[in-house]
């Protein structure tokens, strides 16, 4: 399948975004309104194979840079959008520490949850899209206008495209980022927007402190999400969720033994709720109502394999889930839509 | 008092302290700074004084050489020494730079052969080093080392087999080979003094029979941190040995049977009377974290920097702990966290929230103004900070400088470079201005986001006992540099990276440079001529450049460090460093 239209994440796909002025983004946004299950990514019959091959030179980078662009495939069917030579940009950003001046100053937002958001309508057709969260930034605010190469936005700015009713959007997308402008970081103006790329020794945290977060048997190293013998750490989101955690899959071994230790992992959170700078919804939502909504219509468990594509997780045998599994997020049903008919038909064509 | 001028103006004899007593007298001073200041009072007190001296602290190693050292201090007991500039934390200094401890080691195996202590940080320390050390010097006692490099477990093996009077093994965050816990067994039976051990960073399981036995005949024990491996009933098995500890780290928190009794482990804590500082409890949940309440309510450190705690999990403990002094936390705590933190802990002194993916750009929570804001009501002696955020405010600094006035130690960072306040889109000068002006005890301050010239003014302006400034991606022109330097008489350290500082800035400081420890610029607008001027302008003075690549003369000088000097250029310098 198509490879993912917005990474925003950098666990793979650390393409270039291709920022173009924002009139064109609109008339392309236009002439994809209508599809919904497309791939209007451009790379027309956008097989796997492509979208591994993207994989494999962001794997690369990513554990040079962590290069979370923002990939935004603009091109009509049939045409590949250019700048797609992540080497060049990603190997001068990483001296860019080296050169005097400003370095690379992501234009970044300060939202929080808002991020979860992204990350669902990245992804994507048949996700009914999050805009209404309002955290969306249309290319259009200002900051795109340059060209630079590594102009990544990993603020929803650059997401847009992907949404299905995008232009139906678009006014009170402008207002809403407006509303929700204080929460954006503009990009400061005597900096140019640059690539939020990882810049060597920044924020200065010393490297044992990096990996913190991963829960970790007692002789392994914990390496981020490598497959191995070893322990195979994704992260999992959620919607309305302050931050991500991270989980062992191997230390599972059937669908309900990871169900049931998410249901505890994240009972602490309200669901789908979070204040506008991004501080943690009440939480009040006890376990058990956090598995009924989860096994309810609310909330599903959803997955990125390794081709970028979100699944419903509970589809293929939990082997073949495991070697796929990039990362998991716990979504809402409505994002959801669609999901499961492309898990059938992937499967169908695998098999 | 030592000695009297007499009418004709010369100095009388009986009147002079016998060098002994001014010995003894001497001896009584710890603080390196006063010894210091009591060895340029006069000829017989600086005699005096480098007689009974037993500690030298060297807060760089190439300040001076081995030799002077042991020239001067002819008694030495107890050596501190750091080497490396601290941005090598960050990665920012390649390896073999240098910061050799064999040099030292070397020189002090004939100087000082009853040498004890050693404490390290940021040297590059080699096995050859540590078997050098364990088997030249037969009284040693203490060893330290924090963020060294070069070394493996090999190392701690020849210290454990030889020292026999060992007393302390503090292995802290160090860029170790970690090859296995065999190390751990070296400890012979005979070794029973051992009064600190800590080997919390260290990945590899040690064997619990031997660390269990060694602590079952230390009965000096006193401080005590394992590493992640030791499991609770582990844990709880060597507390029973040593009840005694002030300073406990745990292993990991956590038990795979989740459903395993708590009631177990409940009392594994409860003959701890002494315990002051707790840390460790890797992977805690709030299953097992109610273990450690009977603890608490004597505990002054807390240090759950390497627990993912949540805001009701931190609040719960927290109720707890009404006496803590100093805190570190991560920042899954978030601002409810905080919020605990502030009612709970009124007599708080120290605070450090680290991030707990800091270079995961997807995660934006964690910390923001609001909970520093919380903390600041309800801890008023706050004095020393570390704060990493993804957002800040002017008038949330504002307010936190109000509300804790005695800050003496404020580290801020906004992690995304060059942010500003994210409310109102200003840079972030008031916020540090407000600092600077509100807490006049200020000795350390680093600073974050974005930032123009006139923060360095009013720091220049208001910080009159700043001694250390870190400064990232901050500042508009050379006038910002320039304003720090003329301004901050206390300065002693200054460590800039990228930054748009050039050579006015650097040279602007000529005079200063050698009243102060050191001066790091890195990715700056410095050239290889301004840093050649500093040089030959001032020979007491290492003028050294990084250089990635070779250059023309006038190119820029991408990394330099400059530091005062009594011992020369340095003769170890690796091809990469160039000394003008």
């Amino acid at each position: 399948m198509s490879p993912p239209l917005l990474d925003v994440e950098g666990d793979g796909q650390g393409n270039v975004s291709l920022m173009t002025s924002a009139s064109s983004m609109e008339s392309i946004f236009q002439k994809n309104a209508g599809l919904t299950e497309r791939n209007y990514l451009g790379l027309s019959d956008c097989s796997s194979v492509d979208s591994s091959a993207v994989s494999g030179i962001s794997d690369v980078k990513r554990n040079n840079l962590n290069l979370k662009a923002t990939e935004l495939r603009l091109g009509l069917p049939g045409s590949q959008s250019p700048e797609r030579d992540p080497d060049a940009d990603l190997a001068s950003s990483e001296s860019l520490d080296e050169k005097p001046l400003f370095p690379l100053l992501p234009s970044k937002d300060g939202i929080c949850s808002g991020s979860q958001k992204i990350f669902v309508s990245g992804n994507k057709r048949g996700f009914s899209d999050t805009i209404d969260e309002g955290k969306w930034m249309f290319g259009s605010s200002g900051t795109d206008s340059d060209t630079s190469n590594v102009n990544v936005k990993i603020s929803p700015g650059a997401q847009p495209a992907m949404i299905k009713d995008a232009t139906s959007k678009v006014a009170p997308q402008e207002k809403t980022h407006a509303t929700f402008g204080t929460n954006l970081n503009k990009v400061n103006a005597s900096n140019p927007p640059a690539a939020k790329a990882q810049v060597v020794g920044w924020p200065p945290v010393r490297s044992f402190r990096k990996n913190i977060l991963a829960t970790n048997s007692k002789t392994n190293d914990e390496v981020d999400g490598k497959p191995g013998p070893g322990a195979l750490f994704v992260k999992v989101s959620m919607d309305g969720a302050p931050y991500l955690r991270k989980v062992d899959l191997r230390s599972y071994t059937t669908y309900q033994q990871l169900s049931s230790a998410l249901e505890k992992m994240f009972s602490c959170f309200t669901l789908g709720q979070c204040g506008s700078q991004g501080a943690p919804g009440r939480e009040s939502l006890s376990e058990s109502k956090l598995r009924d909504l989860l096994h309810g219509s609310e909330y599903v468990l959803t997955y990125e394999d390794k081709d970028g594509d979100w699944m419903l997780v509970g589809d293929v045998p939990w082997d073949m889930f495991i070697g796929s599994c990039k990362r998991l997020k716990i979504m809402k049903g409505s994002d959801a839509i669609g999901l499961a008919p492309r898990a059938m038909e992937k499967s169908k064509n695998r098999n | 008092m030592v000695d009297r001028v007499d009418s004709a103006g010369e100095w009388t004899q009986s009147s002079r302290f016998p060098d002994e007593v001014l010995e003894r007298v001497l001896a009584l001073i710890d603080s390196h700074k006063d010894r210091s200041s009591v060895s340029l009072v006069c000829k017989d007190w600086y005699n005096a004084e480098r007689w009974s001296r037993r500690h030298v602290f060297i807060g760089n190693c190439y300040s001076v050489s081995p030799e002077i050292v042991a020239a001067r201090f002819p008694r030495i007991r107890s050596v501190t020494l750091k080497g490396k500039p601290r941005f090598s934390d960050f990665n920012l200094v390649p390896e073999d730079w240098g910061a050799d401890v064999q040099p030292w080691l070397s020189a002090f195996s004939t100087a000082y052969p009853f040498l004890e202590e050693l404490r390290l940080k940021r040297m590059a320390v080699s096995d050859e080093s540590l078997e050098f050390l364990a088997t030249k010097f037969h009284g040693f006692k203490a060893l330290s080392l924090l963020s060294c490099d070069g070394f493996s477990t090999d190392g701690l093996k020849a210290i454990a087999t030889h020292c026999k009077k060992l007393t302390e093994l503090d292995i802290q965050e160090n860029g170790i080979d970690d090859l296995g816990g065999h190390w751990l067994s070296c400890f012979p039976e005979s070794l029973t003094s051992l009064e600190i051990l800590n080997f919390a960073s260290l990945n590899s399981e040690v064997s619990f029979d031997a660390l269990e036995k060694l602590v079952a005949r230390c009965k000096s024990l006193r401080v005590l941190k394992v590493n992640r491996n030791i499991s609770l009933d582990q844990l709880q098995k060597l507390l029973s040995h040593c009840p005694q500890l002030t300073e406990l780290g745990t292993g990991t928190f956590m038990q795979e049977l989740i459903s395993g009794p708590v009631a177990e482990f409940k009392n594994m804590f409860s003959n701890c009377r002494n315990l002051i500082t707790l840390s460790g409890l890797w992977d805690a949940t709030p299953f097992y974290l109610p273990v450690i309440y009977p603890a608490c309510a004597s505990l002054t450190f807390l240090n759950l920097s390497y627990a993912t705690l949540r805001s009701d999990e931190l609040a719960n403990l927290l109720s707890h702990c009404k006496t803590l002094r100093r805190l570190w936390l991560l920042d899954t705590v978030g601002d409810k966290g905080l919020e605990a933190v502030g009612s709970c802990c009124p007599l708080l002194e120290e605070l450090r929230v680290f991030p707990a993916d800091p270079f995961d750009q997807e995660i934006l929570l964690g910390v923001t103004e609001s909970g520093f804001v919380s903390v600041s009501r309800g801890c008023p002696k706050l004095r020393y900070v570390l704060y990493f955020c993804r957002q800040m405010t002017n008038a949330a600094v504002a307010t936190i400088a109000r509300n804790c006035p005695d800050f003496t130690h404020f580290r801020l960072c906004i992690m995304n470079p060059g942010q500003p306040d994210y409310l109102t889109k200003e840079p972030m000068d008031e916020a540090f201005g407000a600092i600077v002006k509100t807490c006049t005890k200020l000795q350390r301050l680093a600073i974050s986001g974005l930032l123009t010239d006139r923060t360095f003014e009013y720091i220049g302006k208001y910080a009159k006992n700043l001694e250390t400034l870190s400064v990232a991606f901050a500042g508009s022109s050379d006038l910002g540099m320039e304003y720090v330097l003329q301004g901050c008489q206390k300065l002693r350290k200054l460590e800039i990276r990228d930054c748009p500082f050039g050579n006015a800035a650097l040279l602007s400081g000529l005079t200063k440079y050698e009243s102060m420890r050191s001066l790091w610029m890195s990715a700056c607008n410095v050239t290889m001529n301004a840093c050649r001027v500093l040089a030959k302008e001032r020979p007491r003075l290492n003028v050294e450049v990084m250089r990635d690549e070779e250059g023309g003369d006038d190119s820029q000088a991408h990394k330099v460090y400059v530091y005062r000097t009594v011992a020369g250029p340095r003769r170890d310098a690796p091809p990469f460093v160039l000394t003008l």
